[in-house]
């Protein structure tokens, strides 16, 4: 409101983004967990350094003294807790870090990249989940009947036709530059707003996260031509192109 | 430099052993050294096309276990001197062969040869495994039928993956040949079209070898249908395979049957 009544103020901008955190779940003895930590350290130092790490307390009752010394003591370890889970409100106080809710537990690849490799591995980000942007795969071949493609990650784009008894499985949507024969399917994990797009339809069998059609179902009229398939609530959509 | 070809195709009965035979026939006409080996090991054949079945004495899976040296194995051609053929082995299977023992068959005969033609099986099994293993360039024998088409494309992935040179990050040359190619039939829609096949394949095409009598004859008696009939339409589509193998740009045409005055007088016999 105050943005429209004094076009002169800047009205604060915010967006939402989403990283995947580390979840801590200390149990008692905290000194013997400390030293497990300690041990992963020793194996890949600078592991945890730029990652957000979350505290789960459920599993132990701490007093608000023995929570700050904790998250003191993971400090000096250079690991900085950015919040706690599954503890009263009351006892974060002060100068300790907020409480969170509304966590989803998600996969987190179980890479310990070595100390010399830690940068490569971060720069190839090879299944770490924590790049921002969805990534996608580029194949500028054909794909043969037989070869079966799985890029869970995100997108896959084909430059040339995917053989009839070839599959495509992808995260993302699939993009096919030639004539799909053979089988595409996309929004393997759940993500239902994934599309398939190809530039002649001849395939056996379309799916978006788990719906699907075979040849039989496909329109006859969209043979040969340009197409893409979406999901409508729980039914595949395929239509021409142009 | 040897060049190492493996004709292929993933389908029986397309053609493989034929257009080995014609194939390597007419590479030695132009004067190259040429070996032809059969890897179909337990159903060989070649040996029957080449007409060389009578003096087989040692085979493939001898020299690949090391019972017999590669000179006593390889057949001379009776019509070409510079043809030769290693024959397979017909009591035995193809796990007789060792990926090892033809890295070293293929790696003797470079130094002898200056094309060597791996006729592969079907299937996509050991056998023809190990027949596309070493090739630098391959040839996809196709028909103009669907199933051929896609076991082709299946055959390609594999070339594609899982020879020496894909492992090394180099490419494999790849070159189609259609064979049992009907025209007419074609043009009415019973087979696949060139552009059908060539459409799916995404594949350079190296030549069309017609349906014809011919191949059939050939094979009857023994003798690559480039040698034996050298001016029949078939012939001339290997021959002109052969000349864009070695680099010529031929036109790309399918040779027709050609037919005498007395042919065209009397096409048919009444009944």
């Amino acid at each position: 409101m105050d943005a429209t009544q004094n076009a002169a103020r800047q009205p604060v901008r915010m967006r939402g983004r989403s990283y995947v955190a580390f979840v801590f779940s200390p149990v008692v003895p905290i000194v013997s967990w400390l030293e497990e930590i300690d041990a992963t350290l020793a194996r890949s130092p600078g592991f945890f350094t730029g990652k957000p790490v979350v505290l789960d307390l459920s599993a132990v009752d701490l007093s608000q003294a023995a929570i700050t010394h904790l998250v003191g003591s993971l400090d000096q370890r250079n690991i900085r807790i950015l919040g706690i889970e599954g503890v009263d409100e009351a006892k974060l106080g002060g100068n300790l870090p907020p409480l969170l809710t509304g966590g989803r537990a998600c996969i987190v690849a179980q890479t310990e990249p070595q100390a010399a490799q830690a940068k490569a591995t971060a720069n190839t980000n090879t299944n770490t989940g924590i790049k921002a942007k969805s990534p996608s795969l580029l194949l500028d071949s054909p794909v043969r009947s037989g070869q079966s493609i799985v890029f869970a990650e995100g997108d896959v784009t084909v430059l040339g036709s995917v053989g009839s008894g070839a599959e495509i499985v992808a995260g993302g949507s699939i993009h096919v530059y030639g004539t799909l024969r053979g089988r595409a399917m996309a929004g393997i994990n759940g993500n239902s707003s994934a599309r398939i797009f190809c530039q002649k339809i001849e395939a056996e069998l379309l799916a978006i996260d788990g719906y699907y059609q075979t040849a039989e179902q496909i329109d006859e009229g969209l043979r040969n031509r340009p197409a893409q398939a979406w999901l409508e609530g729980e039914s595949l959509r395929i239509t021409a192109l142009n | 430099m040897a060049k190492v070809l493996v004709v292929t195709s993933g389908k029986g009965g397309v053609g493989k052993t034929t257009s080995t035979a014609a194939l390597g026939a007419a590479l030695a006409q132009t004067g190259q050294s040429v070996v032809v080996i059969d890897f179909d090991v337990g159903l060989r054949n070649l040996d029957l096309v080449m007409g060389a079945e009578r003096r087989v004495v040692f085979d493939l899976i001898n020299v690949v276990q090391g019972v017999a040296k590669l000179q006593q194995a390889l057949i001379r051609d009776k019509r070409l001197e510079n043809l030769w053929l290693l024959p397979a082995s017909q009591t035995r299977d193809k796990d007789a062969l060792t990926e090892e023992g033809v890295r070293r068959v293929i790696a003797d005969l470079k130094t002898k040869f200056d094309w060597i033609l791996c006729d592969s099986p079907a299937g996509i099994e050991r056998g023809a495994t190990l027949a596309m293993r070493y090739a630098d360039e391959a040839i996809i024998v196709t028909n103009p039928e669907v199933s051929s088409v896609r076991d082709s494309d299946r055959i390609i992935g594999m070339l594609d993956s899982k020879t020496v040179r894909a492992e090394r990050g180099e490419r494999v040359e790849k070159h189609l040949l259609v064979t049992r190619y009907d025209a007419a039939r074609a043009a009415r829609g019973e087979m696949l079209s060139i552009d059908d096949i060539l459409e799916i394949l995404a594949t350079p095409l190296l030549g069309i070898v017609p349906e014809s009598q011919d191949v059939l004859k050939a094979s009857n008696v023994g003798c690559p249908v480039t040698l034996n009939n050298t001016g029949s339409a078939p012939a001339r589509a290997y021959i002109d395979a052969v000349r864009r193998l070695m680099g010529e740009t031929v036109s790309m045409t399918v040779p027709v049957e050609r037919k005498g005055l007395m042919d065209r007088l009397l096409r048919r016999r009444a009944a």
